[in-house]
C-alpha cells in the first residue's frame, strides 16, 4: 500500500505512470477509429488504394498553367489544381501586399483624413468574411461587367468584360535571347556594385547613390539591347471574335475575383501589422536619430524600418499563408484549385474521400509547416539579444 | 533692433499665436501642415466626394425598395434593388423555420444577452442571479429552438438557416472552443512528453489545413470513423470541426499568453508551495488570459466569419440562403444587393466584438502608466 503511494508521490514515477495511462488511451482510441472505417469499409465494399490518381480524369479544367486536357490521370489534373493555387496565391499575396504596406502607412500619417479613410477601410474589409468578399467580386464582374461586345476598353488594348479581362500578351522573336542577357548582365553588376560601395562606405566613409545608378543600371541595360537587336517583343493584342475576344492573355472572372477579394481582405490585416510593426518601435529612437540630423527618410530606412521589420515579417508570413488556404474557397466560385479539383470533381467521380482529402490535407499540411520552419528560423536569426 | 523690457509685475495672459487653436488651429494642423500633406487632403476630399455621392446615389436615393422582380424594380429606377432582401428577410433571418414558432427564436436570441451579460460585465448587478441563469441558458435555448419538450413542435436541423444559424454556430463554437483552447495550451507547455507532443501534432495540424478540407471531412467522411449504424446531424458535425479548429488557433494565442507571464511569478509560486493545478488555476491563467484577451476575441471574430463555410457543404446559411435567392430567375444578377446586404450584417456584429475586446482591455489594464 505504502509502495504504491510511494510511487504517486514521486513526482518523477507519477509522470512516467500518467504518461502511459495517456499513451493506453491514444492507442485505444486509434484502433477503435481503426476498426470503425475496417467495418465500415467491409459493410459498403470499399477498400483504400490510390490507383485512381493514374486513370483518366475526365473532366475540363478551364485554367491551366501546364498542358492539360480531360483524357490526363486524376493526378496531372491535381498537379494544375495546385499550380493554380500557385497561381492565385501570387497575385493575392502581390496586391495584399502593395495595398497592406500604403494603407497601414496612410493609416499613421498625420493627415487625420486619409488616416481615418484608411482605418474605416481596414475595418470594413476585415470585418466582412472572405468568402463574402470573393462572392461580392465574383458578382461584380460577371453581373455589373458589360458583355464583351460593349467591353470597357482601356486605350483599345486591355479590355474588361464579364468574360474577364484580357491584356495584350508580349510574343518573343529571334533575337530575345541578347535582352536575356543583357538583364542578367545588369544584375550581376549591380549586386557587385552595391557590394564595392559598401566596402568602400566602411573604409573610407563615402557614399555613392547606389540605389540610383543600380536602378538605371538594370532599366537600361535590358533597354538598350531590346533597341540594338531590332525590338524582338511584339504585342498580341486581343480582339473580339465572335462573342469573345481571341488572343492576348485572359484573366478569367474567377482568378480575378479571387486575386481582388483575397488581396483586399488581407491587405486590411497587413495594414494593421504595419501599423502596429511601426508603432512598437521606441519613441526614443526615433528621437535620438532626428537629433544625431539624419533626415527623414534615412531615419525611416535606416532606423526604423530594420527595426520594424523583425516585428513585421512575422505575423506577416503568417497572413501570406492564411491568404494561401483561404484561396481554398475558390471552389465556391468554381475557380479549378487544389480543393476543386483533387478534393472536389475527383473525390465526388471516384468516390475515395479518403484517400483525396488526405492527399490534399497533407499538400496543405507540408506547405505550412514548412513556411513555419522558415519563420521559426527567421525569428531566432533576428532575435534581440537580451543581456 | 530694439529689444523690449518688462518690469517686474503682473501682466495679463496673452492670447495663443493666431492658427494654432481651436477649429482653425486643429485644420491647420491635422491637413494643411504640409505641402503634401495638403494635397493628401485634396485627394481624400476628391475621392471621398465620388465615393458618397455614388454610394448614396445606388444605396438610397435611385434604390428600389419593393418590387416583383429585377425587372420591375430596373422599370422604377436604376439603382439598387433591395426587393430581393425585403420581399425574403424572413428567410435571410430565420431559414426555413416554420413561420408559426419564429417567436422561439426571438426569446431564444433575446435571452441571449441576458445569458452573456454576466460573463460580459463583470460589474452587472445582481451578477450572481444572472449567473445562475448563464449556466442553465444552454438547456434552456436547445429545448426552445429544437423542440420535441413541454409540448413545443420538434423543428428538424435541416430547417435551420439564416443569420439564426449564423449566430448558433458561431455562439456554439466560441463557447466549447475557449476551454478546448486553454487545455491545449496547458498541453503544449506541458513538462510530460506524451501530453505535449499530442498537443503540439493536434494544433499543428488544425492550423495547417484550410477549415474547408475540415468541413468536408464533417460532411462526407466522419462517419467512417464511428460505429456502422451511427448517424448524427451534420450540424453536429459542423460545429464539432468549429470548435477543434480555432481552438488550435486559441490555443497558440493563449502559449503566447503563458510565455509572456515573467518567471518570478512561477518561482513565487513554487516558494508558496502551489501544486501544478494551483499554479494553473491561481497564477498562470489570470494573467494569461488577461495579456491573450486581444487574440482570443480576433479567434472568436475569424470562427463568426467562417461560419459562412457551411454553404459550400450545403448549409443554408445567410449566404445559401442568398445563392438560392440568386437562383430564383426573378431576381437574378442581383448578386451585388444581396451580399452587401449580408456583409453589412457581419460587419456590424463583427466592430461590436472588437469594440467590446478595446473596452474590455482598457479595463483590464492594471500597467501603472
Amino acid at each position: 500500500m505504502t509502495f504504491f503511494s510511494n510511487i504517486w508521490r514521486n513526482e518523477k514515477s507519477r509522470e512516467i505512470i500518467v504518461q502511459i495511462i495517456v499513451l493506453f488511451f491514444l492507442g485505444w482510441f486509434i484502433s477503435w477509429l481503426v476498426m470503425n472505417v475496417n467495418a465500415n469499409f467491409k459493410a459498403l465494399g470499399k477498400d483504400i488504394s490510390f490507383e485512381f490518381l493514374f486513370i483518366p480524369a475526365g473532366y475540363d479544367i478551364n485554367q491551366y498553367l501546364i498542358e492539360y486536357n480531360n483524357r490526363d490521370s486524376h493526378l496531372r489534373a491535381g498537379i494544375v489544381g495546385l499550380l493554380n493555387t500557385g497561381l492565385v496565391a501570387f497575385f493575392g499575396i502581390i496586391l495584399a501586399t502593395v495595398l497592406g504596406f500604403s494603407l497601414g502607412i496612410i493609416r499613421l500619417s498625420k493627415n487625420w483624413l486619409a488616416s481615418k479613410i484608411a482605418y474605416w477601410y481596414i475595418e470594413f474589409s476585415r470585418n466582412v468574411p472572405i468568402l463574402l468578399h470573393i462572392l461580392l467580386w465574383h458578382g461584380i464582374i460577371i453581373n455589373t461587367l458589360p458583355h464583351p461586345k460593349k467591353a470597357i476598353s482601356l486605350g483599345d488594348v486591355t479590355f474588361l468584360s464579364n468574360r474577364g479581362f484580357y491584356i495584350p500578351k508580349p510574343l518573343t522573336e529571334n533575337g530575345i535571347e541578347l535582352v536575356y542577357l543583357f538583364t542578367v548582365i545588369g544584375v550581376i553588376f549591380a549586386v557587385l556594385f552595391a557590394k564595392y560601395c559598401k566596402r568602400k562606405q566602411d573604409l573610407t566613409g563615402v557614399q555613392y547613390p547606389v540605389f540610383w545608378i543600380n536602378f538605371t543600371v538594370i532599366l537600361s541595360f535590358p533597354l538598350i539591347a531590346f533597341f540594338l537587336s531590332g525590338m524582338p517583343i511584339s504585342f498580341e493584342i486581343p480582339a473580339l471574335k465572335g462573342f469573345n475576344f481571341r488572343g492576348g492573355m485572359h484573366m478569367s472572372p474567377e482568378l480575378a475575383a479571387l486575386t481582388f477579394a483575397l488581396g483586399i481582405y488581407t491587405a486590411a490585416f497587413i495594414a494593421e501589422i504595419v501599423r502596429a510593426g511601426i508603432l512598437a518601435i521606441d519613441k526614443g529612437q526615433r528621437e535620438a536619430a532626428e537629433s544625431i540630423g539624419l533626415k527623414a527618410s534615412k531615419v525611416m530606412n535606416l532606423v526604423i524600418l530594420p527595426q520594424a521589420r523583425r516585428v513585421i515579417i512575422p505575423p506577416l508570413t503568417s497572413q501570406y499563408l492564411n491568404l494561401t488556404k483561404n484561396s481554398s474557397l475558390a471552389i465556391a466560385i468554381g475557380y479549378m484549385d487544389l480543393v476543386a479539383t483533387l478534393g472536389g470533381i475527383s473525390l465526388n467521380q471516384t468516390g475515395r474521400e479518403m484517400e483525396t482529402m488526405l492527399i490534399v490535407m497533407l499538400i496543405y499540411l507540408s506547405v505550412s509547416l514548412t513556411i513555419s520552419a522558415f519563420m521559426n528560423w527567421y525569428n531566432n536569426k533576428v532575435k534581440l539579444v537580451g543581456r | 533692433m530694439s529689444r523690449k523690457t518688462y518690469k517686474p509685475g503682473n501682466y495679463p495672459d496673452l492670447p495663443p499665436p493666431p492658427g494654432t487653436v481651436g477649429i482653425h488651429g486643429w485644420i491647420k494642423q491635422n491637413l494643411f501642415s504640409s505641402i503634401n500633406n495638403s494635397l493628401l487632403t485634396i485627394i481624400s476630399v476628391v475621392l471621398l466626394y465620388y465615393f458618397i455621392d455614388g454610394i448614396i446615389g445606388w444605396f438610397f436615393l435611385d434604390a428600389v425598395f419593393d418590387a416583383e422582380s429585377k425587372i420591375a424594380c430596373r422599370k422604377i429606377d436604376d439603382g439598387a434593388c433591395w426587393a430581393v432582401i425585403t420581399r425574403r428577410v424572413g428567410q435571410f433571418v430565420y431559414g426555413f423555420y416554420p413561420e408559426a414558432e419564429r417567436w422561439r427564436i426571438d426569446i431564444t436570441f433575446l435571452t441571449m444577452f441576458l445569458a452573456f451579460a454576466p460573463l460580459l460585465y463583470p460589474d452587472i448587478p445582481k451578477r450572481k442571479w444572472l449567473l445562475y441563469f448563464s449556466l442553465i441558458y444552454p438547456f434552456f435555448a436547445f429545448v426552445l429552438i429544437m423542440g420535441g419538450y413541454f409540448g413545443l413542435q420538434k423543428i428538424e436541423y435541416s430547417l435551420f438557416g439564416g443569420f439564426m444559424l449564423t449566430v448558433i454556430l458561431g455562439v456554439c463554437g466560441i463557447v466549447c472552443s475557449l476551454p478546448l483552447g486553454i487545455l491545449l495550451a496547458l498541453g503544449r507547455q506541458s513538462k510530460l512528453t506524451v501530453v505535449r507532443t499530442l498537443s503540439v501534432c493536434f494544433i499543428e495540424f488544425m492550423r495547417g489545413v484550410p477549415l474547408i478540407t475540415l468541413l468536408f471531412v464533417a460532411s462526407s467522411m466522419l462517419n467512417y470513423f464511428l460505429p456502422p449504424g451511427t448517424n448524427f446531424s451534420i450540424l453536429v458535425r459542423v460545429i464539432i470541426m468549429f470548435t477543434f479548429f480555432s481552438a488550435a488557433y486559441i490555443a497558440e494565442v493563449i502559449r503566447g499568453g503563458i510565455q509572456a507571464i515573467p518567471k518570478g511569478q512561477y518561482e513565487a509560486a513554487d516558494a508558496l508551495g502551489m501544486n501544478y493545478w494551483q499554479k494553473t488555476r491561481f497564477i498562470t491563467l489570470p494573467q494569461a488570459l488577461k495579456i491573450s484577451i486581444p487574440g482570443i476575441v480576433n479567434t472568436f471574430i475569424g470562427l463568426y466569419k467562417d461560419t459562412t463555410l457551411v454553404v459550400v457543404i450545403g448549409l443554408l446559411d445567410p449566404l445559401g440562403i442568398g445563392r438560392a435567392a440568386l437562383a430564383d430567375t426573378k431576381w437574378n444578377g442581383l448578386s451585388t444587393e444581396t451580399y452587401l446586404f449580408v456583409a453589412l450584417f457581419f460587419f456590424v456584429s463583427c466592430f461590436a466584438m472588437s469594440r467590446y475586446s478595446l473596452w474590455l482591455e482598457n479595463k483590464l489594464n492594471t500597467d501603472q502608466k
